[in-house]
């Protein structure tokens, strides 16, 4: 299990390889990647602000309940924060295990809780000034259908 | 006691952090310090008018108004977290 919380943008290709190097017990391997979307060319930028320390330590607690949740060989979580633009990159979440419901599941379940428990806000520029962007309350019930 | 403020509550308040020494008189809990510090007025007040928009973390876990606070602990104070995915 592995988690990073940078600025910097990261290569999914070379993150990939990494998290498959020297494993033969992997039969497959979820990957999702989150991006800035343009709302109707409307955001021109966005900045993530986030809690240092609080970040790592929710990523943490969620990944280790994805882990007790599911037979997971591995599983690598990368979150960015600063300022980012429509095609950035923002979230890599990556679920290794002998079969794909596992890794399916278990990485669905880890984006959903990252978007309500992790402590991240979102700053919005656009033509018509910023804004903080509230939270959605489909966000919730999406991280809901994983209560149990 | 330690005290952040993030997002809009940090841009209200106009800090990011402060240092609380003691814990202020009659304050034992995460509900109380917010009475406490909406006590101040200004933007202070303000950033706390609507309760049901402010979520609070003590030493970095997430706490609701009756989570006991301690001087030594790391408070904090934000709004819903806005994650940045999908």
């Amino acid at each position: 299990m592995s988690v990073s919380v940078q600025r910097e943008d990261f290569d999914v290709g070379l993150e990939y390889a990494r998290f498959v190097a020297g494993r033969t017990d992997v039969g497959g391997v979820a990957l999702f990647v989150g991006q800035v979307r343009a709302e109707s060319g409307q955001v021109a930028a966005m900045t993530l602000e986030h809690y240092p320390g609080m970040t790592e330590r929710q990523i943490d607690a969620i990944a280790a309940e994805a882990r007790a949740r599911w037979a997971l060989d591995a599983c690598r979580v990368i979150h960015r924060y600063g300022r980012l633009v429509p095609g950035d990159r923002i979230v890599l979440v990556m679920t290794a295990a002998s079969h794909r419901q596992a890794a399916l599941e278990s990485c669905h379940f880890l984006i959903d809780w990252l978007k309500t428990k992790a402590p991240f806000w979102k700053y919005e520029e656009s033509e018509t000034g910023a804004r903080w962007v509230e939270a959605k309350e489909t966000d919730d019930q999406a991280a809901q259908r994983w209560r149990r | 006691m330690k005290i952040l403020y993030f997002a809009w509550l940090k841009t209200k308040t106009g800090l990011g952090e402060e240092d609380v020494p003691q814990l202020p008189a009659g304050v034992t809990n995460v509900g109380q310090l917010i009475d406490w510090l909406a006590g101040r007025g200004g933007g202070f007040a303000e950033a706390f008018a609507n309760r049901g928009l402010v979520r609070a973390a003590v030493n970095q876990d997430y706490a609701q108004p009756d989570t006991p606070i301690r001087a030594g602990d790391e408070i904090a104070f934000f709004p819903p977290v806005t994650g940045g995915v999908g």
